[in-house]
């Protein structure tokens, strides 16, 4: 009996502990004893930015960024994209954070619309190529971009007999030769599944995107919930008996740069002919009655400097919108981009994502 | 002179899970509902009635209803042989399997549907050994995208709740109640159904409640195994919420889940005070016996074979897929599967000196801190509120909290995720950042289970022992500490550990409120499958295998304390 009360006050000691160490260790790193200069520095204050769970960034850059401004910066992220734009709209008025960032195309006349921005003119957009800079009010700033492209397994084609060449197009998906071998993310629960509805759009328009996707389910498409199940569940790299993949224009080099053993070519390739691509473009801003707007502001131009901007790749596996921004050895060897994507404008995607979605469902799933 | 509680003292014994449920949960819901159903441009009678007339809902709800009550049926029937096992029997290695059945509550969806695809999928061994034994082209097992492979893993999920909540009580109930009946002539079939179901009924029916509420919200199972083509109602919340930002949709499809749950669990609890009886309950060591007879022996064997397929075969893959490199080396053609350690070691490298880089040991450690915040602070609220339950099922209180208690299982976590941004957003209590809400959120989920653990032990206290107490000048107190809490002992272990397996394996709530550094090993399991690379693929395997034995520690570390503890 004893022993059981005892566990008890463990178990009530080890939650008070958690309790009062949790908050503390949030904020103890930089509030040590006053640095060696002869006016002691003011305590730093905390900037917060609110973002995805993808969000990624190098320790040194963000310690080189919280030094100079003498500021301590509070990543939120807030699960995928959406979600953590819902509850930054939730939290309008009262926000949860000074900047957020990770609003894609697909998501931007949502954020816009629920008007959870500030509009801020940034000296660094002058050098951002205007194809990024979606919104003119400048209330969202472009960051980054990255191409939803098919990919294929190499070995897969390199191995049939007769020979097949991987597809060139998305037309060549219907063609019987290609039937059951592709698969592809659902549109309502997944972002490159979306991105990929909206490049049949794109490229066939409304009047005849439906008739593709009744091709491809006549081809024998198979729909998986999310790239994860996609990538390496359905994927023949994975296992699975599907060597088409909707991924990303990336994936190929990521593939090498984070290979089991050194490769010297990326097992697999993006398919990245005229407008089978979407463009999915990530946005930051500052939000409405952040108190730290100053900060803020530094915060996005530090966001589209080129030292950030180089980091993009390898940290979050999109590109810079920053031309500046070079890319690394492997990088540059193995990423392809395609030339002309297939585009619809994110006033379009807002207006017409749920009957774009319906219409999807019933024609591939019903 | 009589000590009884009176009204006061039940309320005061009520106060403090209460409290916590008006600020953690109805709060948080109002608010959001209010809010959401503001944003619509009719009134909210009107568009729960047109949604409730729409085909489509109609659907989606029988469909919810349907693949739940299907799941739980075959989770008892895996479960209560398992139950009757571990409760009727000393063996060695009991505690370990008891460990192991625990791991499936815990692991990532995506890490669980990968398993069952190595096992079962197109190019899984079945099909492969199936395709070579019967010399045909096309895998004969069509798994992922079906019903089957739902079903297949919420069994998977849930058998330890039918297994720890049944196989408790069971290993407590008196055999001579069976005997009895077998000396007078019942043969062992009359014995099962005319004594020991009846008898086991209370907690049968508590274990299929839960069973029946987890598949009921669930949400990962259905959409990477079921695939597009099925839909609960979580998942519609989800689409609703944050595909298409329709929030009031997405609230009156939440009130209609809450309904039913609501439904369901005051069916349970009418039913709960019809088959309560008091026992006498037993010390295992007088309830259980060794396995002697071949006829034990084979039914042992049996029902060891079915959970070891079942449960522990898909989780030896995933454990072996972390070892196993697949890639061939530099300048290898041939394609030649080898033993590596790599990807175990390549966790302890901050490769791309990353901000949010955690070490294992460092995820293990915020899990279990977690973890052991949601035990404590579960036991502390559950405790009291199944002492009132037990102790006055007829009161007014009881009658009308008990269904209250089992609402946060049946609500969607997209609307309870938002609700708390927007309630929870003013000083003194802005907790909307704080790591604080992870525990506070996993416990949400685990009160609901530790209320359930006990009440039917506490239930089967036979009134006249606190009477007795009472008479010889016992204060209510004392009746608990020394009658109550000993006697349920079991019980408290079985809560603790349920406690400590949702908060370890708990992934929707942390990933929303996730500070990127603190992450659980859920969350960094599914860092790793989020990105392309076979590096990173073997790293989320490596993680999944270290979430295994840090489940299995967990629960062996649990038993060892209660091992020590005579039971009377």
């Amino acid at each position: 009996m004893k022993k059981l009360f005892f566990s008890f006050l463990i178990l009530s000691l080890l939650l008070a502990a958690c309790q009062s160490a949790a908050p503390a260790a949030t904020n103890t790193p930089l509030a040590t004893a006053p640095a060696p200069t002869k006016t002691p520095p003011a305590a730093p204050r905390t900037l917060t930015v609110m973002t995805h769970d993808s969000f990624a960034a190098s320790e040194r850059l963000l310690r080189t960024f919280e030094q100079q401004y003498n500021v301590k910066v509070q990543i939120l992220t807030s699960g995928d994209a959406g979600s953590a734009l819902n509850k930054a709209i939730l939290a309008k008025g009262n926000p949860l954070a000074d900047v957020f960032y990770g609003v894609d195309n697909t998501f931007l006349s949502r954020a816009l619309k629920e008007d959870i921005f500030e509009p801020y003119a940034s000296p660094a957009l002058a050098g951002i190529p205007a194809e990024f800079q979606l919104d003119a009010q400048q209330r969202a700033l472009p960051i980054d971009y990255g191409d939803v492209c098919l990919n294929y397994d190499k070995a897969f084609f390199a191995a049939q007999s007769p020979s097949l060449p991987p597809p060139q197009s998305l037309e060549d998906l219907l063609k019987p030769e290609y039937k059951g071998l592709l698969v592809v993310e659902n549109p309502a629960t997944s972002s490159p599944g979306l991105a990929f509805l909206l490049a049949t759009i794109g490229h066939f328009g409304e009047d005849g995107y439906l008739d593709f996707w009744k091709g491809l389910r006549a081809n024998d498409v198979k729909v998986a919930d999310g790239w994860e199940t996609a990538y390496y569940t359905e994927f023949t790299r994975a296992g699975g008996t599907r060597p088409i993949v909707v991924s990303y224009n990336s994936s190929p080099a990521f593939e090498v740069i984070f290979a089991e053993k050194p490769l010297d070519e990326p097992p697999t390739a993006a398919l990245l002919a005229d407008e089978t691509c979407f463009r999915q473009i990530e946005f930051a801003g500052i939000l409405k009655g952040s108190k730290n707007r100053d900060l803020g502001e530094k915060w996005i131009d530090f966001m589209l400097s080129a030292a950030f901007q180089q980091e993009l790749p390898l940290q979050m596996f999109v590109f810079p919108v920053n031309p500046e921004a070079k890319l690394g050895g492997k990088l540059s060897q193995y990423v392809g981009f395609p030339n002309k994507t297939a585009n619809v404008s994110p006033d379009a995607i807002d207006a017409r994502r749920e009957q774009w979605l319906s219409a999807w469902s019933e024609t591939v799933l019903k | 002179m009589r000590r009884a509680i009176g009204a006061g003292g039940r309320l005061a014994v009520w106060s403090a899970p209460l409290a916590f449920l008006g600020l953690f949960y109805f709060y948080p819901l109002a608010s959001i509902l209010a809010l959401s159903f503001g944003r619509g441009e009719r009134g909210w009678m009107e568009l729960l009635f047109e949604t409730l007339a729409a085909p489509a809902t109609q659907r989606v709800v029988g469909f919810t209803i349907w693949q739940a009550g299907l799941s739980t049926l075959l989770t008892l029937a895996v479960g209560l042989p398992a139950a009757y096992l571990t409760a009727r029997y000393r063996f060695r290695g009991k505690a370990l399997l008891m460990a192991l059945t625990a791991i499936p509550f815990v692991m990532p969806t995506l890490v669980v549907a990968a398993a069952f695809n190595a096992l079962l999928g197109p190019r899984g061994w079945l099909n492969l050994g199936l395709m070579a034994l019967l010399r045909v082209e096309t895998p004969p097992i069509e798994f992922s995208g079906t019903l089957g492979a739902i079903l297949l893993a919420h069994v998977f999920y849930n058998t330890t709740i039918v297994l720890r909540t049944v196989g408790d009580f069971w290993s407590r109930l008196d055999p001579r109640l069976e005997q009895a009946a077998r000396v007078a002539g019942a043969d062992r079939w009359q014995v099962l159904r005319r004594v020991t179901l009846p008898l086991l009924s209370p907690a049968i029916a508590a274990a299929a409640l839960l069973v029946f509420l987890f598949d009921f919200t669930s949400f990962g199972v259905i959409l990477i195994l079921g695939g597009p083509r099925f839909a609960t109602l979580e998942v519609e919340i989800y689409n609703q919420t944050v595909g298409l930002f329709n929030l009031p949709l997405a609230a009156v499809l939440s009130l209609i889940q809450l309904a039913c749950t609501l439904a369901l669990t005051i069916a349970y609890t009418r039913l709960a005070e019809r088959i309560s009886r008091p026992l006498s309950l037993r010390p295992q060591t007088y309830t259980q016996k060794p396995l002697t007879t071949w006829r034990a022996r084979l039914a042992a064997g049996t029902i060891l074979l079915l959970l070891s397929g079942l449960l522990l075969l898909p989780l030896a893959g995933l454990a072996a897929r972390s070892v196993i490199r697949l890639e061939a080396n530099r300048g290898e053609s041939s394609f030649t599967p080898g033993l590596t350690l790599d990807f175990y070691r390549e966790l302890t490298i901050n490769r791309r000196g990353s901000l949010f880089y955690t070490p294992p040991a460092t995820a293990i450690g915020i899990s279990l801190a977690y973890a052991a915040a949601t035990v404590g602070l579960s036991l502390s609220l559950g405790l009291p509120a199944a002492w009132a339950l037990a102790r006055q099922p007829q009161a007014a209180l009881s009658r009308l909290f008990d269904p209250l208690l089992m609402l946060p299982l049946g609500t969607s976590a997209v609307t309870l995720g938002l609700g708390f941004i927007i309630s929870l957003g003013r000083p003194p209590l802005d907790l909307r950042a704080s790591p604080l809400l992870i525990p506070l959120a996993h416990t949400l989920v685990a009160f609901p289970f530790v209320v359930r653990s006990l009440t039917p032990a506490l239930r089967s206290i036979r009134p006249r022992l606190r009477q007795a107490a009472a008479m010889a000048g016992a204060s209510p107190r004392q009746i608990l500490v020394k009658i109550d809490l000993p006697l349920i002992g079991r019980a408290v272990f079985v809560a603790a550990t349920f406690a400590f397996t949702i908060s370890l394996g708990e992934f929707g709530a942390t990933a929303l409120i996730a500070r990127p550094e603190y992450p659980t090993l859920p969350v960094a399991i599914y860092r790793f499958l989020s990105r392309p690379g076979a590096l990173n693929y073997g790293q989320a395997m490596a993680l999944s295998a270290i979430l295994m034995l840090v489940c299995a520690g967990g629960m062996l570390a649990i038993e060892s304390l209660r091992g020590g503890q005579s039971e009377f």
